[in-house]
């Protein structure tokens, strides 16, 4: 089982999974994201207080959810790659990244404009906006020292052990709006017992975040099997599996050229 | 497991303790700067863990529920004055603007602005807040006995 496991710190290894991995997930979040949307947006019942504003939750509370639940995933990626030293952990990390990132903002800026019309501000700085925010940041700081690295398992290092001590963010966004007084509502649907929404309108919000949970999933098995080649470029595995096909050398070369030249 | 990795993993488990309770300690310490609002009854009481009690001049934020019954406007200008409870004494918000949509009696209201006596407030922005429960308009009539009426047809 560990050596099964432990099999997968091979990039080669890695590459496949992602492959087998990657339609499953584009199929999944496709028609999750369709049917969830739709029926969030288009036929469940508006809300006996906020309207049709309240449908803003569709698409809030899935990426926000999931910033936290990427986050979580980075930093397991990172302590995998620190402690066991993986080098696709490490890639892993770098592929979720700037996914949980964008995620983040589309819940800041959901929330935003959510909070315009309901609570009449685009912003307050209360316990669970801060700490949300503080979220995006902590994303943007595990990109920004990753990319300052030219050495990448040296970059993977750093990055990684920022990734786990921001960690310690996640259980302060979660438990917020009960530790403090806040403007932001408390829990809804991850709060022990019923959730305190009608089900026919917490039936299409679980699809939008197995929708949104998927196509997460999706985009970073893309984004990992890019690094994994840029990466391993110059091993025989990755000439094995595309020589003839692709001139994949010269096509990064002329990508950094391209990069170079701006 | 190898005694490197081993030591990899005590060492980041050891520091990962540390932080825990290095941001434990800091948060405890700072509760009440965190909280977004005080409650009518800190704005009265003191805040219930250190007593601090805000000063007649400071500004603040208050957050409570609309008492009903209370809500006054003045025929002709946007003011409004209204009192807001948790779970003790009433305080007093004026304010002068517009209200947000969701403002209603029995609705959860952050306010910001002055303490000017003891317990009146004189607000420059009123804030709605809502609960975490959503369901349509029929349920809630059913469950609650809430009639959703538009703000306009309120009659306040």
């Amino acid at each position: 089982m560990w050596k099964w496991i432990n099999s997968f710190a091979k990039p080669e290894k890695a590459y496949w999974l992602c492959d087998v991995l990657q339609n499953w997930f584009a199929v999944v979040a496709t028609a999750s994201l369709v049917i969830g949307i739709v029926w969030g947006l288009g036929f469940a019942p508006s809300d006996y207080q906020q309207g049709d504003s309240f449908r803003i939750i569709y698409i809030h509370v899935p990426s926000a959810i999931l910033a936290m639940g990427a986050y979580v995933a980075m930093a397991i990626a990172a302590l995998v790659g620190v402690v066991w030293q993986w080098r696709t952990a490490f890639m892993f990390m770098i592929a979720i990244a700037p996914v949980g990132a964008v995620m983040t903002f589309i819940s800041l800026f959901t929330g935003s404009f959510w909070g315009k019309p309901m609570w009449g501000t685009w912003w307050i700085w209360d316990a669970r906006l801060t700490s949300q925010l503080i979220l995006l940041f902590l994303y943007l700081g595990v990109i920004s020292l990753y990319t300052a690295f030219e050495d990448k398992q040296q970059a993977g290092k750093a990055a990684g052990v920022m990734a786990m001590v921001g960690v310690i963010n996640i259980p302060i966004i979660h438990f917020s709006v009960e530790w403090w007084n806040t403007l932001h509502q408390g829990a809804t649907i991850t709060k022990i017992g019923k959730p305190s929404i009608a089900l026919e309108m917490y039936w299409p919000l679980l699809i939008c975040i197995v929708g949104f949970a998927t196509f997460i999933g999706w985009v970073t098995i893309v984004r990992m099997k890019n690094e994994i080649i840029m990466r391993d470029l110059h091993r025989p595995w990755v000439a094995k599996r595309f020589g003839g096909l692709v001139d994949l050398e010269a096509a990064v070369a002329n990508e950094k050229d391209m990069k170079g030249g701006q | 497991m190898n005694p490197r990795r081993k030591q990899k993993l005590i060492a980041v488990s050891s520091i990962g303790v540390l932080l825990v309770a290095a941001i434990s300690f800091m948060l405890y310490a700072l509760q009440d700067s965190i909280d977004v609002f005080y409650t009518p009854t800190e704005v009265l009481e003191g805040k219930a863990k250190t007593g601090q009690k805000p000063v007649i001049g400071q500004r603040l934020r208050i957050g409570g529920l609309v008492v009903p019954g209370s809500v006054s406007r003045d025929e002709e200008t946007l003011a409004v004055s209204f009192d807001l409870m948790d779970v003790g004494p009433k305080v007093t918000v004026q304010f002068n603007g517009s209200l947000p949509d969701l403002f209603r009696e029995g609705q959860g209201i952050v306010a910001t602005g002055t303490l000017t006596e003891e317990n009146l407030i004189i607000a420059h922005e009123v804030l709605a807040k809502h609960d975490e429960e959503y369901m349509p308009p029929e349920l809630a009539e059913q469950l609650k006995g809430i009639k959703h009426v538009k703000p306009e047809q309120a009659g306040y």
